[in-house]
């Protein structure tokens, strides 16, 4: 026997409902979703490119060593060869961008060096450690020490 | 049409299969290639760290270097990189104590009590950019990640604030930046490595503690260091996949 109309226009009234809900699923998704989102993987490729265009603060050994070579001759003669000049001068990618510009402020010995070489039952037996206030309680440790080559000068 | 249970499984089962493999090819189709951006192939590095705590004076400059850097902000547990202090009595591993004033950002002053019989020594930590992260897998919406050259990293316009990967990550590593109410962590200065430099904290660590590792490079001083120390990651029996390999690490530190 033949179906009557009434039987199944309920099943194409849903079918188009669910062909809108779909259409309207698949649209909004588009929409919403940036276009390079699952590149690489589950995520939005360019976010690397967020995450490389962070302005550079310190400017690396590399970039001192290209004007300052006086001061990497000394510095490589002494037990200080092999620690970076920002460690104790600071982040100075500005001054590397722009030597004359953005001059650096000479770093306090007193402040600096201390940081390192207080004696500390913590560190390591075989670093050089002092108790400022034994070893030299008033002066600039530049007094005795030259700071690029520490030994006694 | 008529239909038998037989023939309709069989098709059904036909069906679900095709269209699988095609949703898994068609993701290939889609899938560019990572070497697309310019100067830098990312599939050519394999980013970690090697930590040699035997040389960690705790004084500091990694953790203010990485805050100069990445702008993080002054406050108290909120930092890209720490250094703790570890004071273990040697029969008891497992009640270390561990202190971090700042994270280190001051250096560590002599603790009054000073008991000979203690063991001391300072473990910095950062991010273990794990190749398989627990904060991965819960973010709800793929803004933390693990890039192609294994680096996990945050999308600061994708995050919600939502704090999951916060909770996730064994390591401590991740806290919410009160600025932007998003979440953020060491990306091993990725703004950095792209451009050939070091990471701030190795750029400036007086001692060589901690070495940026290019474990793609054959090259690379930490295939000498892997081989030459007995090293070991941080909580191994979580399966992160942690890259930040430590000499001479103490039983007891967590």
């Amino acid at each position: 026997m033949k179906p009557s109309g009434a039987d199944y226009t309920h099943l194409i009234r849903m079918a188009g409902l669910f062909v809108v809900g779909v259409t309207a699923f698949v649209l909004l998704r588009w929409l919403m979703v940036p276009a390079d989102f699952g590149v690489y993987g589950h995520y939005r490729a360019g976010a690397l490119k967020d995450n490389m265009a962070r302005p550079v603060m310190f400017a690396g050994q590399a970039s001192c060593v290209e004007c300052h070579t006086d001061v990497a001759e000394v510095r490589a003669a002494g037990r200080h060869a092999h620690v970076g000049c920002e460690a104790c001068h600071g982040p100075l990618a500005a001054h590397a961008g722009n030597p004359d510009g953005a001059k650096p402020v000479r770093p306090d010995p007193r402040k600096t060096c201390i940081i390192c070489h207080t004696a500390s039952i913590s560190k390591p037996k075989t670093f050089p450690q002092v108790v400022p206030a034994d070893h030299a309680p008033e002066g600039s440790c530049v007094d005795c020490h030259k700071v690029h080559n520490p030994k006694l000068s | 049409m008529n239909q038998d249970r037989r023939s309709f499984l069989g098709q059904t089962g036909k069906l679900l299969i095709l269209t699988a493999s095609a949703a898994v090819a068609w993701e290939h189709i889609l899938a560019g290639r990572p070497e697309d951006a310019p100067n830098y192939t990312a599939t050519d590095h394999w980013w970690g760290m090697a930590i040699d705590i035997e040389k960690c004076i705790g004084c500091g400059t990694c953790v203010r270097a990485c805050k100069a850097e990445n702008d993080v902000p002054h406050e108290d547990y909120m930092f890209r990189t720490w250094v703790e202090r570890y004071v273990v009595d040697p029969a008891d591993l497992d009640h270390p104590q561990v202190d971090s004033r700042n994270g280190g950002y001051d250096g560590f002053h002599e603790r009054e009590v000073l008991d000979t019989r203690l063991k001391m020594f300072f473990v910095p930590k950062l991010c273990n950019h794990c190749a398989h992260s627990p904060c991965v897998q819960v973010c709800p919406v793929g803004a933390t990640f693990e890039s192609p050259d294994g680096v996990v990293l945050v999308d600061k316009t994708y995050c919600l604030g939502c704090r999951y990967c916060v909770q996730a990550c064994p390591y401590g590593c991740r806290f919410i930046d009160p600025r932007t109410e998003t979440v953020d962590k060491c990306s091993l200065c990725y703004h950095r490595i792209t451009k050939g430099l070091t990471t701030a904290c190795c750029e400036t660590c007086p001692t060589g503690a901690r070495t940026l590792a290019d474990l793609k490079d054959p090259k690379d001083p930490i295939h000498a260091f892997l081989r030459d120390h007995k090293v070991q990651v941080l909580k191994p029996q979580m399966a992160t996949g942690s890259k930040m390999y430590y000499n001479g690490l103490d039983g007891s530190v967590r």
